[in-house]
């Protein structure tokens, strides 16, 4: 037991060993990085579908940033997604090939509206705010609908041409530029996450979820806290959605649809949130699932989706990851050498 | 003396019903200061007007000589008004130390930069750490100060609100019914903490404990229907033949 208390007179380094070890980088995820890498070497027939999947992880990440970790929610993250995808397939279409640029152009556009709404979001209790993300989710859709001559409308949009990547590698069929490209991208901004999360602003952003009233009480600016991490939050969906129409060159109209929004927020709680791999995991077990149960029958697939999801609501408090946590809490504790 | 925190004319009215009625109260610097009244008084809504999570209908509130009338609550807070709750108002999940920490860092947000505050870790702020180990410390809550705050005894939650509100180190600090739902045997530990707050921090006590009231205060305030009754000494509280009528008197009634 780690109940003796540390001698007060001496502040030094090694009194937050625990806490250190709480920030550091684990072994298991390690692990789960090298095998989205080796991804690319044992499924090469597979790398568009696995291009998806990370696409979608990382979008739930970006839904985990206010779910998880500041208690915001939401029915229209779709919004920034889809943005994204639109601001990356109209540039791709009418003369920027650059797919960084158009990455970069859609993590602004997204991020802007992001910040923009967040003032309506914010406002009000968990009710109101399921009203108002719905309501801006069906209000973009409506208008890339409305607006078909720009987006194609129900036809989706066609014709975007992405240039190859750093002006050297063109995507391929196989998708194999893609998935390292997604992989890279999803990478970068999950370490970026990570880092956030670890740090004292990740903290405060716990604090305003465990509790506002306190929160606020102790001095922490929530409403300008959480302006920021839905802005950030909206940037990195931008961000998922562009990848999207850079790996399949085609923009639909769905990218904007509420059943995005609520298959997202499916995946998180399946894989686990406020855990920063519950989306990626959340995202695999989803999309491989419906792939497999959709050939028996799409009714099968909703039954076994829905049993899943009643099962983790009731029994796993932080989806499939914090599951796999907890077995291993309990495995450690009982063989391993250490507390 | 000087006042450090005073409201002038502060009115509260929900409809029709006045819950504050132009209240002028003063806490000098360095005060002990209680705040008593019956139950319904309106005890908590006053504190919850200096502390701005509710809005005043009308007067004003003045922190330092300056008016704070109308700023948020986390304004308040950095300029040095902090409170407890007199119902647990913690971070369940959060240990103490990650909880005080917090409120450190955000006391001193000013001095970080937005990449020390944003993307270097936790632990790298060991200065802050260790401030508020030895905070936890002064508070006899060291021993668990790495646990979860929910796994934490009823008493030990009572001073870790304590704790958290010293952690904004405070001008005034506004304590609501600090020992409430405290059992005797562990009411001394947070009666030595109270009697050992630093003497320059001027308290605002709002308790119904009189044992406790009349051994902490220097001053006592008794508001009855929103209204100031009357404000003086604890001798000349307990004299005051209006206070025994509507307060003392009716406590074993």
């Amino acid at each position: 037991m780690s109940g003796s208390a540390p001698p007060v007179s001496n502040p030094s380094e090694s009194r937050w060993q625990a806490l250190r070890a709480s920030e550091r980088w684990r072994a298991p995820e390690i692990a789960f990085w090298v095998g989205l890498a080796a991804v690319y070497f044992v499924f090469p027939k597979h790398l568009l579908f696995a291009s998806q999947i990370l696409i979608t992880g990382l979008f739930a990440l970006s839904l985990d940033l206010i779910l998880g970790f500041a208690g915001i929610v939401t029915l229209g993250h779709a919004a920034f997604f889809g943005l994204g995808a639109y601001t990356a397939g109209l540039l791709g279409k009418y003369g920027v090939h650059d797919p960084i640029v158009e990455l970069v152009a859609a993590a602004a556009t997204a991020g802007l509206l992001g910040y923009a709404s967040s003032f309506l979001v914010l406002r009000g209790g968990d009710l109101a705010r399921l009203m108002i993300t719905l309501g801006i989710g069906l209000l973009l859709f409506e208008l890339a609908n409305q607006a078909s001559d720009l987006t194609g409308g129900v036809d989706g949009l066609q014709g975007i041409e992405i240039g190859p990547l750093l002006g050297v590698f063109s995507f391929d069929f196989l998708g194999k530029v893609a998935y390292l490209y997604v992989l890279a991208v999803g990478f970068a901004l999950f370490v970026l996450v990570r880092a956030l999360m670890v740090s004292p602003y990740g903290l405060s952003l716990r604090s305003i979820r465990e509790n506002p009233r306190r929160a606020v009480a102790i001095g922490v600016p929530i409403r300008a806290r959480l302006t920021n991490i839905y802005t950030f939050a909206a940037v990195i969906a931008g961000v998922a959605g562009a990848l999207l129409t850079q790996t399949t060159q085609f923009v639909a109209m769905d990218v904007f649809s509420f059943q995005r929004s609520a298959d997202l927020l499916i995946i998180l709680i399946i894989g686990g949130t406020a855990t920063l791999y519950g989306g990626f995991v959340g995202a695999a077990l989803f999309l491989v699932a419906q792939d497999r149960l959709a050939h028996l029958s799409p009714e099968y697939w909703l039954f076994w989706l829905g049993i899943l999801l009643i099962f983790t609501t009731l029994f796993l408090e932080a989806g499939v990851v914090g599951g796999l946590l907890r077995i291993e809490t309990l495995l450690r504790r009982r063989f391993g050498g250490w507390r | 003396m000087s006042t450090v925190l005073q409201t002038r004319d502060l009115c509260k009215s929900f409809g029709g019903l006045m819950v504050t009625h132009h209240v002028n109260l003063g806490i000098e610097i360095g005060a002990r200061h209680a705040l008593i009244g019956p139950n319904g008084a309106g005890k908590t809504t006053l504190i919850n007007q200096l502390a701005g999570v509710l809005a005043p209908s009308s007067g004003s509130i003045w922190l330092d000589g300056a008016e704070i009338t109308h700023l948020p609550p986390h304004e308040r807070v950095r300029r040095g008004l902090a409170r407890t709750f007199q119902i647990n108002t913690l971070f369940p999940h959060l240990t103490p130390l990650e909880a005080v920490t917090n409120a450190i860092i955000e006391r001193q947000r000013a001095e970080l930069s937005v990449f020390q505050r944003r993307f270097f870790r936790l632990t790298r702020r060991s200065a802050e750490l260790d401030e508020a180990h030895a905070l936890l410390t002064r508070l006899n809550l060291a021993q668990d100060c790495m646990r979860p705050t929910r796994e934490l005894a009823y008493g030990k939650q009572r001073l870790l609100e304590m704790a958290l509100a010293l952690a904004c180190r405070p001008k005034v600090l506004l304590l609501d019914e600090p020992a409430a739902g405290v059992p005797e045997a562990e009411s001394d530990e947070l009666f030595g903490v109270l009697g050992e707050l630093p003497a320059d921090i001027s308290v605002l006590l709002i308790e119904h404990d009189m044992a406790l009231v009349f051994r902490f205060a220097e001053r006592i305030t008794v508001l009855v229907g929103g209204a100031e009754l009357v404000s003086g000494t604890p001798a000349q509280i307990s004299d005051d033949p209006r206070v025994r009528e509507v307060y003392l008197g009716k406590r074993r009634g």
